[in-house]
C-alpha cells in the first residue's frame, strides 16, 4: 500500500514538471492576446487589410509584412523542396554506406549554424553577389515586373535564397526519416516488375507522399518564423511588390527591428499582434505537418526507431 | 511502354539530380564556413576575449562583456530548462501511454516550432514588463523557454531506448517505480541525455532574436541579473548592421567564435551518440 502511494507521488511529482510545458504554451497565447488587445480594439480587422505602417501618427496596417513573409517563404519553399528531397533520396537510397554518416553530419551542421551567422554572411558576401547577378541581367529581362527596380542586392531574392539554405536540412532530415519507414517490399516489388532505379524510388516516394508533404510543411513553418538572417538581407521596406529585386519586409523582421524602440503603447501592441498572428500561423502549420508525418509513420512503421539526439535536434 | 533506353536515361538523370542536390546544399555550407573562418581568424586576437568594446568609432577593443554575458544568460536558461526538461522527459517516457503524456508531447512539439522572435515577445510580456526594464533575467527566461522542449523530447527518446528488461529487473527486486527510474533507467541513458543538453546549449547560445528586447544590450561590463546585458549574438548583429569597418571585422570574429562552439558541440555529440547507436543496434 505504501509503495503504491509512493508511485502515485512520483507520478504526480514528475507530472507537475511536465505540466510546465503545457502552461508555457497556453501562457504564450494568453500573454500575446492580452498585450495586443489595444491594437485589436483600435484597428480590428483593418489591421490585416491596410498598407500604412506609420508609428509617428500611430496608424498601423500589417498587410505588407504578411505579403513579405508569405512571398519569401513560398519562394524559399520552391527553391528548397526539390533539393531537400533529392538529398533525402540520395542519403537514404543511393549513397554508399561510407558516405552516409558524414553526409548526415554535414547537412545537420547546415541546420546548426546560427541564424545571425547566415545573416552576417548574407549581408557581406551573398548580397554583393546577388547585386552583380541583378546588374548583369539584360535590360529586356529587367523590364519584366518580376525583375523591375534598382538592383540593390538587398531584397526578396536574397531573403528567399538564404531562407532556402536554412530550411533544406529540416525538410531533408524529416523526408529521410519518412523514406526509412517505407517497407522494403515496396521497392523490391517494383524491382521485381522490372523497374529502373528511378521508377522504384518513385514508388517509394509515392508511398511516402503524406509524410513528405508533412516534411515540406515543416520547412514552411520554419521559413515563416525565421528572423535574423531575413532581417539582415531583405532590405526592410514595408512596400508590397512583385519584383524579386524590391526590398521588402517580413512579420518577424519588423518585430525584431522595432520592438525595442517602440515608444508608445499602441506601437508595441501592434507589434505584439503581429507576433500573435505569427504564433497562430506556425502553430497551425506545425500541427498539420506533424499530423501528416505521424499518420504516415504511424501507419507504416514496423520497427520503432527512435531518433538519436542529433536527429532529434534537427527534426525539431 | 516507354523505350528501355529512355527509361535507363531517365533513371540516370534522376540519380544525377539527387547527387547534385547534395552538392548544391554543401556549397553554401562551404562558403559560409570559408568566409567565417578566413574573415574571422584575422580579427580574432587576445584583445577580443579580454578587452571591452572601444568607444564608438575607434578601432580595437573586444567583446569581453558580451562573452561573459552569453555565459550568464545561457547559464540562467540551463538552470531553468534542465530540471524541467529532464523531469518532464522522464514523465513522458514512464507514462508514455497516458493521455496527459500525449498532451505534454504535443505542447513540447508546439513550443519547439514557435518562432524564436515570438518567444522574445512572450518573455517581454512576462519578465520585462514585471521587472520594469530589459534584464539578463528576461534573456535567460526567453532562452530557457526555448530549451525546455528540446531537452524534454531528447530525454524522453533516450529513456525509451533503455531496454525494458533493466527496468523490469529493478522492479522485480522490489524497487519502487521512482527508485527504478532514478537508480537504473536514468543512469543508463545519462551519457545521451548529457549530449542532448550540450547540443541544446549550443543551439540556444547562438540565438539572437529572443534577446533583442529581453536582455537587450549593454556597452559596459555587467554581471547584474536585473540590468540589460550584452551577448555575443546581439553584439554581432549590432556590429554587422553598424557603419564602421572595424565593427564588421569584429562581427566576423564573433561569428567565428559562435560557429566554432556549435561545430565542437556537434562533433562531441556525434562521437558520444556512437555509443547510443551501438546500444540501439544490440
Amino acid at each position: 500500500m505504501r509503495e503504491r502511494s509512493r508511485d502515485l507521488g512520483f507520478r504526480l511529482g514528475t507530472g507537475a514538471f511536465a505540466l510546465v510545458l503545457v502552461v508555457i504554451v497556453c501562457g504564450i497565447g494568453f500573454v500575446l492576446v492580452q498585450q495586443s488587445m489595444p491594437s485589436i480594439r483600435k484597428f480590428g480587422f483593418d489591421f490585416w487589410r491596410t498598407e500604412t505602417w506609420n508609428p509617428v501618427i500611430g496608424d498601423f496596417g500589417a498587410l505588407p509584412f504578411i505579403w513579405g513573409t508569405l512571398y519569401s517563404s513560398i519562394l524559399a519553399l520552391i527553391l528548397a523542396t526539390p533539393i531537400a528531397i533529392g538529398i533525402a533520396v540520395f542519403i537514404s537510397e543511393l549513397c554508399p554506406d561510407v558516405l552516409r554518416q558524414p553526409l548526415v553530419f554535414l547537412t545537420e551542421l547546415l541546420a546548426a549554424i546560427p541564424s545571425i551567422v547566415y545573416g552576417l554572411w548574407g549581408v557581406f558576401v551573398m548580397v554583393p553577389w546577388v547585386r552583380t547577378l541583378e546588374t548583369s541581367l539584360p535590360d529586356s529581362v529587367r523590364q519584366w515586373s518580376l525583375f523591375t527596380g534598382p538592383p540593390l542586392g538587398l531584397g526578396m531574392l536574397s531573403a528567399a535564397m538564404i531562407l532556402a539554405v536554412m530550411i533544406i536540412p529540416f525538410t531533408s532530415s524529416v523526408s529521410r526519416e519518412v523514406l526509412k519507414s517505407v517497407p522494403a517490399a515496396q521497392r523490391e516489388g517494383a524491382y521485381a516488375l522490372g523497374a529502373t532505379r528511378y521508377e522504384a524510388i518513385r514508388a517509394a516516394l509515392f508511398y511516402a507522399r503524406t509524410g513528405i508533404v508533412g516534411a515540406i510543411m515543416l520547412g514552411f513553418g520554419r521559413a515563416l518564423g525565421e528572423t535574423m538572417a531575413v532581417t539582415m538581407v531583405i532590405g526592410n521596406n514595408p512596400k508590397m511588390a512583385i519584383s524579386l529585386f524590391a526590398p521588402q519586409y517580413t512579420m518577424a523582421a519588423v518585430v525584431a527591428n522595432e520592438f525595442s524602440e517602440a515608444s508608445d503603447a499602441l506601437h508595441l501592441s501592434a507589434l505584439t499582434e503581429i507576433g500573435l498572428v505569427l504564433f497562430i500561423i506556425t502553430l497551425v502549420i506545425n500541427s498539420l505537418s506533424r499530423l501528416l508525418i505521424w499518420s504516415m509513420s504511424g501507419r507504416t512503421t514496423i520497427v520503432e526507431e527512435p531518433a538519436t539526439p542529433l536527429a532529434a535536434e534537427s527534426a525539431a | 511502354m516507354m523505350h528501355y533506353r529512355f527509361r535507363k536515361l531517365l533513371s540516370s538523370l534522376f540519380v544525377g539530380f539527387c547527387a547534385l542536390s547534395v552538392l548544391i546544399a554543401l556549397v553554401p555550407l562551404a562558403f559560409v564556413l570559408f568566409f567565417v573562418v578566413s574573415k574571422g581568424i584575422g580579427a580574432l586576437n587576445v584583445d577580443f576575449f579580454t578587452h571591452m568594446p572601444a568607444p564608438v568609432g575607434e578601432a580595437g577593443g573586444g567583446m569581453a562583456n558580451a562573452i561573459v554575458g552569453t555565459l550568464i544568460v545561457t547559464s540562467l536558461a540551463a538552470l531553468m530548462a534542465i530540471p524541467i526538461g529532464v523531469v518532464s522527459g522522464i514523465y513522458m517516457s514512464e507514462y508514455a501511454g497516458s493521455r496527459f503524456a500525449s498532451i505534454v508531447r504535443f505542447a513540447a512539439d508546439t513550443l519547439n516550432g514557435v518562432p524564436s522572435i515570438v518567444i522574445g515577445v512572450f518573455a517581454y510580456g512576462v519578465v520585462v514588463v514585471s521587472v520594469g526594464g530589459f534584464s539578463a533575467l528576461a534573456g535567460g527566461f526567453a532562452l530557457g523557454v526555448m530549451m525546455i522542449p528540446i531537452i524534454a523530447r531528447t530525454t524522453e527518446e533516450l529513456l525509451l531506448l533503455v531496454p525494458g528488461s533493466m527496468r523490469e529487473g529493478a522492479l522485480a527486486l522490489g524497487a519502487t517505480r521512482a527508485r527504478a527510474v532514478v537508480s537504473v533507467v536514468v543512469p543508463a541513458a545519462l551519457p545521451g541525455i548529457i549530449t542532448g543538453v550540450v547540443l541544446a546549449l549550443a543551439r540556444i547560445a547562438g540565438e539572437t532574436a529572443p534577446l533583442l528586447f529581453t536582455a537587450f544590450n549593454n556597452r559596459y561590463f555587467s554581471t547584474s541579473l536585473t540590468q540589460p546585458i550584452s551577448t555575443l549574438t546581439v553584439q554581432v548583429f549590432t556590429y554587422a548592421t553598424g557603419p564602421y569597418e572595424d565593427w564588421h571585422r569584429q562581427a566576423w570574429a564573433g561569428a567565428l567564435v559562435l560557429v566554432a562552439m556549435v561545430f565542437l558541440c556537434s562533433l562531441l555529440a556525434r562521437l558520444a551518440t556512437r555509443r547510443v547507436e551501438q546500444m540501439r543496434a544490440n
